[in-house]
């Protein structure tokens, strides 16, 4: 293994871990609810009473984060490198994966481990694991 | 005031999101790429998020009650059953496909990339496929 020093930002990525615990802070403690990504999205495929203005809300504060973000700094460049077969293949996964496993990086990699729950170390380690296995299998054995 | 609170978080979140540079897929993927050259940013990402969760998880578990007066609403699953942990490995096979996880499609949505609403759209579906399996089963 070789660190990629270049492309290594500590600061910036230890401080929007930070804003991202305090996003899951403010969830809990005022609305008394996991800031789980899927399962706010999944929940409105079976709407309750009360339930959809605030997963609207949280859904909507994400979709208008890169609109409040340029207001202070231009948003980071980003690149896609996945194709358009590739990327609706990898969003069905992450869809059905996702829900049938109950959680997604936020839901079970930064409030399930903060809650120190069995569920979600065994979850966070699988979905782990399946992504360096992927990555591995794809740029390195069949490249 | 619930939605107004989901609201900021949202905002919080995904500004998080945004500095973290997990809205970049390409490093995520770089993170991902232990075999290469492996950009460990993203654990320092997971570290300041559990450790401030740490902090409010441990406050929230001692609650029943949220300061607006809202039950928590903490889950209480505790079994390590193989839908979890067929779920998670595949969405881990998603997400090193593409680099991409929930949170950071709908920032990159919000920033009309249009990559990111394909894998939004592709991401309902299965979720679509979810649903109807499991209401097909019941």
């Amino acid at each position: 293994m070789t660190i990629d020093w270049t492309h290594f930002t500590p600061f910036s990525s230890l401080s929007g871990g930070i804003l991202i615990g305090l996003a899951a802070a403010v969830f809990v403690l005022f609305d008394g609810r996991i800031a789980g990504i899927s399962g706010i999205i999944g929940g409105l495929f079976r709407p309750k009473r009360g339930d959809v203005a605030w997963r609207s809300a949280f859904l909507f504060g994400l979709l208008a984060a890169p609109w409040l973000y340029q207001t202070v700094a231009p948003l980071p460049e980003i690149r896609v490198d996945a194709g358009s077969g590739t990327l609706v293949i990898a969003g069905l996964l992450v869809g059905i994966g996702t829900r049938y496993g109950s959680g997604c990086t936020s839901g079970h990699g930064v409030c399930g481990i903060s809650r120190l729950s069995p569920r979600s170390l065994v979850a966070t380690a699988g979905f782990m694991l399946a992504g360096f296995v992927t990555v591995l299998i794809v740029r390195h054995l069949f490249a | 005031m619930t939605s107004f609170f989901a609201l900021l978080s949202g905002l919080i979140f995904g500004i998080g999101l945004i500095v973290s540079g997990m809205t970049d897929p390409a490093k995520v993927l770089g993170f991902l790429d232990l075999a290469g050259t492996w950009d460990p940013s993203l654990a320092l990402v997971m570290g300041g998020a559990i450790a401030i969760g740490l902090i409010a998880f441990t406050i929230a578990r001692k609650r029943s009650l949220s300061l607006l007066g809202l039950p928590m609403q903490l889950p209480t699953a505790r079994q390590l059953d193989r839908r979890l942990i067929l779920g998670s490995l595949t969405f881990g096979i998603g997400w090193g496909l593409a680099g991409i996880c929930p949170g950071p499609a709908l920032v990159l949505l919000g920033e009309g990339v249009t990559q990111g609403a394909l894998f939004i759209a592709a991401m309902l579906a299965g979720m679509g496929i979810f649903e109807w399996l499991e209401r097909r089963k019941a």
